[in-house]
């Protein structure tokens, strides 16, 4: 694949799949594919856009792309982790989270089996084409399943170091949530340090009059928001909170406290999301802030090229910024 | 079909006891849940006993050798004819049967993998069995092992159209490690398969996805022991299908072919009665 000069709004799907970076999944997978024979991966029919065939170049007696069929996928998978493999899954969010559901939660996680998925192009990603593309409800519905690990990974590198952690020591369905992968990285790869723990919150930045805390792609553009907002002299705490499920209530209980008040902020509906999460922890503490979820408000995305749509749903760095000024001067 | 031995003669008549035995504890166990699925559990009695007391490779005092043979049920709903099976082979202690549907208990109406030594994958969402299946004869293959995965599924779950998703693939990844039971009974919950939701042709649908497919009577247990010794090899490239041609709440003369007798409770009499047609039964 030549490297091509492309605008940014571009779909076409071998540039796509070269501005695709932060998919590294199947990369993951490939290097640890040699040690670790237990590692098999399946996608239907979007191997390519979600990056997992780059595990399947490598080991096409592993990998098995089953067609447009993803319950019988999700299903297939739990039967290979029955036989002692760690399954991947991948395709897109609006076909597995919401898709499959009923499949993740019986085949996946009532049985409490090594089945990964990786949900890709969630959120408002897939943009002009349109709600049957999005997936804003992925979080709520894999969040409620008995068993099972939500995680947002920030970018490539999280999501990297987080498939390796639960390939080499995690037991039981992992949910992973991730963009459509050309998004801005937050964190440097390093070979040499582990960044991101399942189960333990980021925090990226310090600040001491509010907290942001964000999952996915909008941690890079909460840690925006936080520039803007230190111009405007609210100084704002970044949480980086890439596991859902279990959270990590400790860093949340700090936050509140030391900061008063708490933005959350997501690519997915407010009900069930991120936000909801947050808001369990907080309510059930008895520590008092002030506190506002930020995300889809009950409502499905206009139709629209994502780089605007972002701005029009304020989940850019200047969007949270505003939404963050009026919240905290209310 | 050489292999019908004497011996086999003498597996012939046990297979019989033994699908005996699973039709009076499917009625001993439902009437302490009160209410339960005979008919489904009848109509694959003779399909269980063959399959535990012949066909099947495992191992009751290692149930996760990873070489065994594999059973799952699409049809979970049929798990309380499978228990006393599975205690009677040396899963576990028959007496843990007692606690069948009681708070707690491991034994529900459908299978938990978890709970329950000798189930091989937790069911009770028709139409997911098949897929499993696919699941391990790949793991199967990814590993070099031998071993069989039979599913078995109800003709009301034909409806499902996962069923068709994993039809589709078993005969794409050329599983022929595989193998579907069809409990051709012909009722559903709420009446006759034919009429509420037609699947017919049966056969013709499994050819159509590249299956091998063979005929039987799912209660003649000479016809199914010679299915399964006659499948074909384990590396064939062809996933096979059995479609059993059975009779819901097969041996007991009131609830043959009723619909009424998917889920239901029988009162004493009618217990007394059951029991009595069952053990006069061949």
């Amino acid at each position: 694949m030549n490297t091509t000069t492309f605008h940014k709004d571009t779909w076409e799907l071998y540039k796509s799949l070269e501005m695709s970076k932060q998919l590294t999944a199947g990369e993951t997978l490939a290097k640890l594919g040699k040690n670790h024979p237990e590692i098999v991966a399946m996608s239907s029919d979007l191997s390519k856009p979600t990056r997992l065939w780059d595990f399947g170049k490598e080991f096409p007696e592993r990998f098995f792309n089953f067609g447009l069929a993803e319950k019988n996928m999700v299903t297939a998978a739990a039967g290979l982790a029955s036989t002692g493999k760690t399954a991947f899954v991948s395709t897109y969010a609006s076909f597995l989270g919401v898709l499959a559901a009923e499949n993740i939660r019986t085949a996946v996680a009532y049985p409490n089996l090594n089945v990964r998925l990786i949900g890709t192009h969630t959120g408002i990603a897939m943009g002009f084409y349109g709600t049957s593309h999005h997936a804003t409800e992925d979080i709520s519905i894999t969040r409620a399943m008995a068993n099972m690990t939500v995680i947002s990974p920030a970018d490539g590198a999280a999501l990297a170091e987080l498939i390796e952690e639960s390939v080499k020591t995690y037991d039981g369905p992992i949910y992973f949530r991730v963009s459509r992968g050309r998004e801005e990285p937050v964190y440097k790869r390093d070979a040499e340090k582990v960044q991101n723990k399942i189960g333990k919150a980021n925090t990226l930045r310090n600040g001491s009059d509010l907290t942001i805390i964000a999952c996915g792609i909008e941690v890079n553009e909460a840690l925006k928001a936080a520039d803007e907002l230190q111009e405007q002299g609210i100084s704002t705490r970044v949480m980086d909170m890439h596991t859902i499920k279990p959270m990590d209530t400790k860093a949340v209980l700090q936050a509140a406290e030391e900061t008063g008040a708490v933005l959350t902020v997501e690519e997915h509906n407010v009900q069930g999301g991120l936000g909801s999460a947050v808001a369990e922890v907080l309510l059930e503490s008895g520590i008092s802030c002030k506190f506002k979820r930020h995300g889809f408000y009950d409502e499905y995305s206009l139709i629209g090229k994502p780089y605007y749509l972002y701005q029009h749903y304020k989940l850019d760095g200047a969007g949270i910024a505003s939404v963050a000024n009026e919240f905290i001067n209310k | 079909m050489t292999k019908t031995s004497s011996v086999a003669q003498n597996t012939i008549e046990l297979i019989k006891e033994k699908a005996k035995m699973s039709r009076l504890e499917t009625i001993r166990l439902i009437s302490l849940a009160k209410s339960g699925h005979y008919g489904s559990s009848f109509s694959s009695s003779e399909i269980f006993a063959t399959l535990y007391y012949h066909t099947l490779n495992y191992d009751s005092k290692n149930p996760s050798w990873k070489s065994r043979d594999r059973f799952v049920m699409g049809k979970g709903h049929s798990a309380v004819g499978v228990y006393p099976i599975l205690a009677d082979v040396g899963f576990f202690p028959k007496e843990d049967l007692d606690t069948y549907t009681q708070l707690g208990s491991p034994f529900g109406d459908h299978p938990d993998m978890n709970k329950i030594k000798g189930v091989d994958f937790s069911s009770g969402s028709i139409g997911h069995g098949l897929s499993v299946g696919v699941g391990m004869s790949l793991g199967a293959r990814v590993d070099n092992e031998k071993y069989r995965t039979y599913i078995l599924m109800g003709d009301g779950e034909l409806q499902e159209g996962q069923v068709w998703e994993a039809a589709m693939s078993a005969g794409n990844f050329k599983l022929g490690n595989l193998v579907a039971i069809i409990d051709n009974n012909k009722v559903t919950v709420d009446g006759n398969t034919e009429e509420l939701m037609n699947i017919n042709p049966i056969r013709e649908k499994w050819e159509s996805f590249g299956w091998n497919v063979v005929d039987v009577d799912g209660h003649d247990v000479e016809e199914l022991i010679k299915t399964f010794e006659n499948l074909p090899a384990v590396d064939s490239e062809k996933p096979t299908a059995i479609i059993c041609d059975t009779v819901a709440g097969k041996g007991v003369s009131f609830m043959e072919h009723g619909y009424e007798w998917h889920v239901a409770n029988l009162g004493e009499d009618d217990i007394k009665r059951a029991i009595e047609e069952i053990e006069g039964g061949n």
